[in-house]
């Protein structure tokens, strides 16, 4: 057996603990700090499939991002753990029957002998997974790039204004409806008074 | 070698556990969310692995913009996690029953 087939199955089974720990542990806390295990396991598995920049990009993304997101929901949030794991020893029958069942048909269908492909050489050193990434990227794939831009743009407006709380009342806002809604009468008054005489032409020069 | 079935074997694997803990957890919120997450990374193993068996980057890409969406359904599912649970006060998915679907 190989260094790499041991570092397979040594990350895969870190992988499937780490996994089956995310659901099966009691404390939430627990169950995101097993995820970030099952990301950066996976990760390793990534690198090992010459995938270098998704490698990274997981690790900074979801360990970085999604998983302090989600470990900032989880303490902020007082959560009743016991009433929450009602129901676990219930389901675990038919949770395990399902599981079971797809894991099976899975591994039947893909072991298959049409899947057989030999796996390619290693490429060189100088071999930029990236920049081959990046070539494809920006310009086959420029279209999507930008959509999956605008989509992290909606997430972020979505998630602010989900959160917001509204704030006191002497908050001073524009209400556009109302700045439409506005006559000239509310605005504009004119007053009718008498024409001024002429003005002293000494005493405007003196100004 | 590793053989390419070996890769999505641990997908499924992986695939099957997440969608059993959604059976399992099904009154947290959190963990289904959790679940959904690690669903998504079995996807994601499958695609590299087929991306680099078949010397193809295009799996990548995939991999790229499923991270992307993956991150913005994460940031708006906690966003209303957080409302939900400031207007009632739990996250009990049993108890989401105000709309009477």
């Amino acid at each position: 057996m190989g260094i790499e087939q041991i570092i397979f199955y040594l990350f895969s089974g870190i992988l499937l603990v780490a996994a089956v720990s995310v659901v099966t542990v009691r404390n939430p806390v627990y169950a995101a700090l097993f995820l970030i295990l099952a990301f950066f396991s996976s990760s390793a598995i990534w690198i090992m499939l010459e995938a270098e920049f998704l490698g990274v990009t997981l690790i900074l993304v979801y360990v970085g991002a999604v998983m302090v997101l989600f470990l900032f929901v989880i303490m902020m949030l007082d959560i009743n753990i016991d009433i929450m794991r009602e129901g676990f020893i219930r389901y675990l029958p038919v949770g395990l029957v399902i599981a079971v069942i797809v894991a099976v048909e899975m591994i039947y269908v893909l072991t298959a002998d049409s899947l057989n492909i030999v796996m390619p050489a290693a490429k060189a050193a100088d071999y930029s997974n990236t920049k081959e990434l990046g070539g494809v990227l920006y310009t086959d794939y420029v279209y999507p790039f930008e959509i999956a831009a605008v989509i992290l743009v909606v997430a972020i407006i979505a998630a602010i204004v989900l959160t917001h709380r509204k704030r006191l009342p002497n908050v001073k806002s524009q209400k556009p409806s109302q700045q439409v809604r506005v006559k000239r009468d509310d605005r504009v008054r004119l007053v009718k008074m008498e024409a001024e005489s002429k003005p002293n032409a000494s005493t405007r020069g003196g100004q | 070698m590793i053989p390419l079935s070996h890769f999505l074997i641990i997908g499924a694997l992986l695939f099957s556990i997440s969608a059993a803990g959604i059976f399992l957890n099904r009154k947290n919120m959190l963990i289904i969310l959790m679940c959904i997450e690690l669903m998504l990374l079995a996807v994601n193993i499958n695609f590299i692995a087929f991306s680099h068996f078949t010397q193809n980057i295009q799996g990548q890409v995939f991999v790229f913009f499923i991270l992307t969406v993956a991150a913005a359904e994460a940031a708006i599912g906690l966003a209303i996690l957080v409302v939900l649970f400031r207007n009632r006060g739990t996250i009990n998915v049993q108890e989401l029953d105000q709309m009477k679907g």
